[in-house]
């Protein structure tokens, strides 16, 4: 019996030329892009992972029932080949929101410096902004509620965290997450290839500078 | 100076909004990127056509006309979109059919009596260095060239084509009530009886729609699953049912993720008549079925 008859997996339809493939956690969202971006299907334009859905759209016209026999045959318990790349982020861990997070965590400035650093994370997703990757991995102490008034502006390089999540913002831009450092990493260059520096699936550490 | 240094054209005046524009940047939505291009991809094309360029070539979308462009050097020009005025140096011309421009002469577009935009293609087409492919302006990621300004001088590629001739060709329509086909899903079973509440009811379009979508202004859909949606992938028509509960339809230049239900997708083919409906239009949301 295929994983599509999982309970926890769900296939929604998205308009005409596409598919939302749901399911129960990320570490699946994972498996699922990496199931389908491994099948090098012709007709798909678009494959974008998200929190705990997978889009995958079609050419228009191309027909979906392609991507349903890999999805049939995708395994949700597999994990996802990373694709060999390892990204380094240089963090400063300057952020205005380092004692707030202390706070709730119940620990010093020092552990969430410890904790947030020394973790291993992975791209989940990008979106929000271009460049702007959703990392997983984030310790439970670190686990936090967004701030409860958003920035009206957020530096570029600002690393914050929210919820199960870490990430960077690649430009300035309003935002929520309590904010722990900087990188000077060039986050999002559109003439680069690739553009992105964290893509889906990428490994990430971070190297703490001064 | 060499011929080709002169292959550009001045724009003397944008008007109320002048882009530029091609087929956008689709395929980088897992980088955050959102496709934008062109509201009406099927107009650019023809404008493209008809002047002899390929399709994909970069152009103008100009909202509300008042645009004038300088030719400096001779150039084939079509407009497409909705019926507008054109005029050469105050002489009437065609939309929608390839004219010509000598050294000098100035193209004016008026605004359209009624819908909203207008493409431009210049042959040659407009050059300039890309990002992910695309040298169209997004105006909710900041990619691609800021919205022109005047005075600003567009650089031409190679005029290669042979300009096509064509007498059948009419502007967009513009219709009222504007009746947009949508497929339900993949949420709709997040708010109440989404298919009927839809259908039922007439809904207007809102002085805050952009490019990035169009905002309706209606009997507001009650959402019926209250837990927080986690952030999920939107697509180019998608009908999200934001906290006003007032559906929001998607255009080019979308966020690629969303963390409110997306209840419905538009068709594509209601996407040239959503980039014309003006503030104030009249709109059906009309579910459809799937295609066999």
């Amino acid at each position: 019996m295929g994983w599509l008859a999982s309970p926890f997996v769900r296939l929604l339809p998205y308009g005409p030329d596409a598919l939302l493939v749901e399911v129960g956690t990320l570490d699946e969202v994972g498996a699922v892009r990496a199931g389908v971006q491994a099948a090098a299907l012709p007709e798909v334009v678009e494959l974008v992972p998200a929190a705990r859905t997978v889009l995958v759209a079609v050419r228009p016209g191309a027909g979906l029932d392609g991507v349903r026999g890999v999805l049939s045959d995708v395994d949700l318990a597999a994990v996802p080949d990373r694709g060999g790349r390892s990204v380094t982020l240089p963090v400063r861990y300057d952020g205005p929101d380092l004692s707030l997070v202390a706070e709730t965590a119940g620990c010093s400035v020092q552990d969430v410096v410890s904790l947030h650093s020394s973790a291993t994370y992975t791209v989940a997703f990008n979106g929000f902004a271009p460049g702007f990757g959703y990392l997983t991995g984030l310790p439970p102490e670190l686990q936090q509620p967004r701030l409860e008034r958003p920035r009206e502006r957020v530096p570029a390089g600002a690393v914050g965290i929210a919820g199960e999540f870490t990430g960077a913002y690649p430009r300035p831009s309003p935002g929520g997450w309590r904010l722990v450092g900087t990188t000077d990493a060039e986050l999002f260059d559109p003439r680069r290839e690739p553009p992105a520096l964290l893509q889906p699936g990428d490994e990430v550490r971070i190297e703490v500078v001064s | 100076m060499t011929l080709t240094a002169l292959r550009r054209v001045t724009v003397l005046r944008t008007g109320p909004q002048a882009l530029v524009t091609d087929l956008g940047r689709p395929g980088h939505a897992h980088l955050g990127v959102p496709p934008s291009g062109a509201l009406d991809p099927g107009a650019l094309r023809l404008a493209n056509r008809l002047v002899g360029n390929p399709e994909g070539a970069a152009g103008l979308e100009v909202l509300l006309g008042g645009l004038s462009l300088r030719a400096g050097a001779p150039c084939t020009v079509a407009v497409t979109g909705v019926s507008a005025p054109v005029d050469i140096d105050g002489a009437t011309v065609d939309s929608h059919a390839p004219v010509h421009l000598r050294a000098g002469e100035v193209l004016r577009l008026g605004a359209p009596a009624r819908g909203l935009r207008n493409w431009v293609a210049v042959s040659g087409g407009i050059t300039g260095d890309a990002e992910l492919g695309s040298l169209a302006t997004d105006l909710l990621s900041g990619l691609g060239p800021a919205p022109l300004r005047d005075g600003d001088v567009l650089a031409l590629g190679a005029d290669r084509g042979v300009p096509r001739g064509a007498d059948v060709i009419v502007p967009t329509a513009v219709v009222e009530p504007l009746t947009v086909p949508v497929l339900l899903g993949p949420r709709d079973d997040w708010v109440d009886d989404a298919a009927a509440t839809l259908a039922a009811a007439r809904w207007t379009v809102t002085e805050s729609s952009n490019r990035v979508g169009v905002r309706l202004d209606g009997p507001p859909l009650r959402r019926r699953v209250q837990r927080e949606l986690p952030s999920e992938p939107v697509v180019t028509g998608a009908v999200q049912v934001p906290a006003n509960g007032l559906p929001v339809v998607f255009l080019a230049d979308h966020p690629v993720t969303g963390g409110y239900p997306v209840v419905a997708v538009a068709l594509p083919s209601a996407l040239p008549g959503l980039a014309q409906a003006r503030p104030g239009t009249a709109v059906r949301l009309q579910p459809v079925r799937a295609h066999p």
